[in-house]
């Protein structure tokens, strides 16, 4: 706008380059506007304006290429745009999420995540499988891909298929199926290596997502103390612009009035606990009915697991399905259950909510971790009992080999070699199967649980509810049951558990991690609808913690206890013989070894004996730990020099404002005293006799300005310089 | 002004102001027609409609500071409420919104107002001053007794969940 409105042909060279400039200026400005307060009006005049002249300055043999390059430009520009909508498209549930969301408090946006967490995984080995499923040998070709021949009539019933047996244990679901060949097919693919790095490669990819989230929230959260605008923030930010639903916002506004109550009590309060031994000794039962809630789910876990040895000793067939599948559903339903017990437990506690949901999801943490502990200690008896059997079974294949040629070899003679069918060769007990398919059917029944308590403890609830309340005595609504709420922190907890037993399992049945995929999708849209339709939302609304990182931290140390089986398992049993990629190997982790012989030059591998020597390793890992601490010190140091210029600042500003006062109130005394000490000051206004205030004759000659009174407030603040009243020496006055 | 540019680019936002007052928004805006909705009408939008604060966004974006809104301000509006509009394009238009009197500053009777719409007055008196003194007394930098711009960015920006 700043060059005329004549047309840019006619101007002259360098008023072109002047209007080149002001357009390139404008289009750096256009690429700010988003965050300028501008109206809208005002933006498009700068869009307006690149538009006119660029296409001008396009004009014109030797501005082709400028205008190439603009053209260009805009398109790179406009691909950006739709990419960036097609992604928002693509993201699944997106207009699911904002429904529910407009309903509920946003705490949903932390399931979104954490489903994006699990997906990919699941597309790792997916991989894997599919390379196998391509590459390999088919099935039925192999002993381990076939069902044995004593089992064969009843592989494909419905029972035992449910429990992963028959057909489902010998396909690409479990460990046993793959081929343990070095190389398969025409492109010699590495069976076996694939495998373990993409076993080892998941982990720790998946460790590296959760903690660059874990840096991500904490530098959102800008590190410092969380507590010093308590009043402020509960007033400016704790109204959320996104509810649209009138029953959510009547529930925000008692919230909100509420959490101020809350936080004026605590204010005025000087809590004078009478009772505090009485609290202390509350509080600590309830630990210990805790405690003892804990060690006796333990026990009754281990109980149930060595019954269902025993019951597998004398073979499955014999017993019940309850009987059969107990020790998954006794996992289920204490998960149920004793959430519920420690709730009406810490009614004893009375603590503040946010504690208590603290120490709530804590206990919830303990009981899951240690029936899962348990479980894998039970399972752990089991590989041995297993490895046992396999020890018998190795003998009695030589003698079973001997008795198929049946005594026509001698002692060094070779026969030719006799064709047996896969099914008919006798197999060991894989116990590395046997774990996978401990660890699906463990999803399966946690699956099933969750699904029929959604379907029992909320839809049919709410039904009862709804169509009960007429003929009952008091009202269903309002008190007992009334409708379920929908516990968010409940909800992500049982992802984060479930999510802890996919990386366990995840090593020795490859298809764990796609089937949680579909087990996740069938559970968003089931949750999206029982949300909808028969939940109500929380009467108190308050976070865990201040930030998401409760809940990562706590997905962190899932990660890290869930993959510390799976890597001892690895690291100290020997694999199977005749079964999976490892087996015949003496550790599994071998193959490694094997790979760096075989497959890269002699030197690699000599760097790699050096590179892994422990007396390089425990030294660097030392290392480690030292930068550790030291980079915590410094944080600690950062964070507390922070706090200290924060309230330095605060303490200055306030000082100069007080002085910024002081001087002004000084000045304007000195104006005051000499414009009215002054003669000329003093006639005039008794000439004029304008002035409001008639002052007396002897006022004319007051006294010094330091007994004057500054006559009011200072109008405004803005300080009128003092007018040109010179102040007249005493010794003229008469 | 710049019709075709604002529609092309948000027709559905245009489709919403139109269902506002269809006898009055025309739905071509080649004449470049200067239609103001007023501040009634865009209040009672459901997603305006729960809001305790709706009329002061309405009359933040509106030109004449009365809540009347032209299809531009409309836009405006609803691209600064958005969820991905940047963090202090926010807190300048919050900032807008809560100062009640105008005057760039937000002084005690704002802060009072602001409380008493979050809690619809089930607040004493008493309370509705402790939470207010607290208030200043947290964010004020200046000792002025009143919030300027930078007290209340300094403030927000340490908030941890300021999203919306």
């Amino acid at each position: 706008e700043k060059v005329g409105e004549e047309k840019p042909e006619v101007l002259s060279p360098e008023e072109l380059e002047k209007l080149k400039e002001e357009v390139d200026e404008r289009k750096k400005l256009i690429s700010t506007l988003r965050g300028k307060p501008w109206p809208m009006r005002k933006k498009l005049e700068s869009h307006e304006f690149v538009e006119k002249y660029e296409g001008a300055l396009g004009k014109g043999k030797s501005r082709k290429l400028y205008a190439y390059k603009v053209m260009m430009l805009k398109k790179w520009m406009k691909f950006q745009r739709d990419f960036e909508n097609f992604k928002t498209a693509c993201v699944p549930w997106e207009m699911k999420i904002k429904e529910i969301e407009s309903k509920y408090v946003s705490y949903l946006f932390l399931l979104y995540p954490c489903t994006v967490l699990l997906v990919l995984p699941g597309c790792l080995l997916f991989f894997n499988l599919a390379e196998k499923a391509l590459m390999g040998r088919p099935y039925g070709s192999m002993p381990r891909k076939t069902v044995p021949r004593a089992d064969e009539a009843n592989a494909m019933d419905f029972a035992v298929l449910w429990d992963f047996g028959g057909y489902a244990q010998y396909s690409v679901l479990f460990y046993g199926y793959y081929n343990s060949q070095r190389a398969i097919g025409w492109l010699k693919f590495r069976m076996p290596l694939s495998y373990f790095l993409v076993g080892v490669g998941t982990v720790a990819y998946s460790y590296m997502v959760v903690i660059r989230t874990m840096a991500r929230n904490a530098n959102e959260d800008g590190g410092g103390d969380n507590n010093s605008f308590n009043f402020s923030w509960k007033m400016f930010t704790s109204w959320d612009y996104l509810i649209g639903n009138p029953e959510t916002a009547d529930n925000k506004f008692a919230s909100i009035t509420t959490s101020f109550k809350e936080a004026i009590l605590e204010e005025q309060e000087s809590r004078k606990d009478d009772n505090i031994h009485l609290t202390r000794f509350l509080r600590v039962l309830a630990n210990f009915l805790v405690l003892c809630c804990l060690a006796g789910s333990g026990y009754l876990i281990y109980f149930v697991v060595r019954r269902s040895q025993k019951f597998a000793l004398e073979g499955l067939e014999s017993h019940s399905w309850w009987e059969r599948n107990e020790v998954n559903m006794v996992m289920s339903l204490l998960g149920m259950f004793c959430p519920m017990l420690f709730d009406v437990i810490s009614a004893l506690e009375n603590y503040h909510p946010r504690i208590a949901l603290q120490w709530q999801l804590g206990r919830i943490f303990a009981l899951f971790l240690g029936n899962l502990y348990t479980f894998i200690i039970a399972l752990m008896d089991e590989i041995n009992l297993k490895r046992e059997e396999e020890e018998v079974l190795k003998l009695n294949m030589t003698i079973w080999e001997a008795s198929l040629y049946n005594g026509t070899l001698g002692v060094n003679s070779t026969a030719p070699p006799i064709t047996v069918h896969p099914a008919d060769i006798p197999r060991g007990p894989c116990w590395e199967t046997m774990v996978g398919q401990e660890f699906v059917r463990l999803i399966v029944s946690d699956t099933m649980t969750t699904y029929i308590t959604l379907l029992i403890g909320d839809f049919l609830r709410a039904v009862l509810v709804r169509f009960l309340n007429y003929c009952w005595c008091w009202d269903l609504e309002a008190g007992f049951p009334s409708y379920s709420e929908f516990d968010v922190s409940g909800n992500v907890l049982g992802l984060i558990f479930n999510q802890g037993m996919i990386w366990m399992g995840a090593f020795y049945a490859p298809c764990l991690p796609a089937l949680n995929v579909l087990r996740l999708h069938v559970s968003m849209y089931l949750q999206c609808w029982a949300v909808m339709c028969c939940n109500v939302p929380q009467e108190r609304v308050f976070k865990a913690s201040g930030s998401n990182n409760f809940y990562m931290a706590m997905l962190l140390v899932i990660l890290f206890l869930s993959t510390l089986p799976a890597i001892y398992t690895i690291v100290t049993i020997p694999p199977s013989f005749d079964c999976g990629p490892f087996s015949g190997k003496s550790r599994m982790f071998d193959v490694i070894q094997e790979t760096l012989e075989s497959d890269f030059p002699a030197w690699f591998g000599k760097v790699f004996s050096y590179a892994s020597n422990p007396g390089l390793v425990l030294p660097f890992l030392l290392l480690m730990v030292l930068a550790i601490y030291y980079l915590q010190s410094t944080s600690k140091s950062y964070k507390q020099a922070n706090l200290e210029l924060k309230k330095k600042l605060q303490t200055v500003s306030r000082t100069i404002n007080k002085v910024l006062t002081l001087i002004q109130h000084l000045l304007y005394s000195l104006f005051m005293s000499s414009y009215l000490s002054s003669p000329l000051g003093g006639e005039h206004r008794a000439h004029q006799g304008k002035s409001n205030h008639q002052i007396p004759p002897s006022a004319t000659s007051p006294p010094a300005p330091r007994g004057h009174r500054i006559p009011g407030p200072l109008p405004g603040n803005q300080w009128q310089p003092a007018p040109s009243v010179q102040r007249v020496p005493n010794s003229q006055r008469h | 002004m710049f019709p075709d540019l604002l529609l092309s680019v948000c027709p559905r936002l245009h489709g919403r102001f139109h269902e506002l007052a269809p006898h009055l928004v025309p739905l071509d805006y080649t004449n470049q027609p200067d239609i103001r909705l007023p501040l009634a009408l865009i209040v009672s939008m459901p997603e305006l409609k729960e809001n305790p604060f709706r009329n002061r966004i309405v009359e933040v974006f509106s030109e004449d500071g009365q809540g009347n809104l032209s299809f531009n301000d409309f836009v405006d509006m609803f691209s600064a409420l958005c969820e991905t509009a940047p963090r202090e394009l926010k807190t300048i238009y919050a900032f807008k919104i809560y100062d009640f009197n105008v005057d760039n500053f937000l002084c005690k009777e704002d802060l009072e107002k602001t409380l008493n719409r979050l809690t619809k007055g089930e607040l004493t008196p008493e309370e509705v001053n402790l939470v207010c003194s607290k208030a200043m007394e947290e964010a004020d930098l200046d000792g002025d007794s009143k919030l300027s711009f930078s007290d209340f960015e300094n403030m927000i920006s340490k908030a941890p969940d300021f999203l919306r």
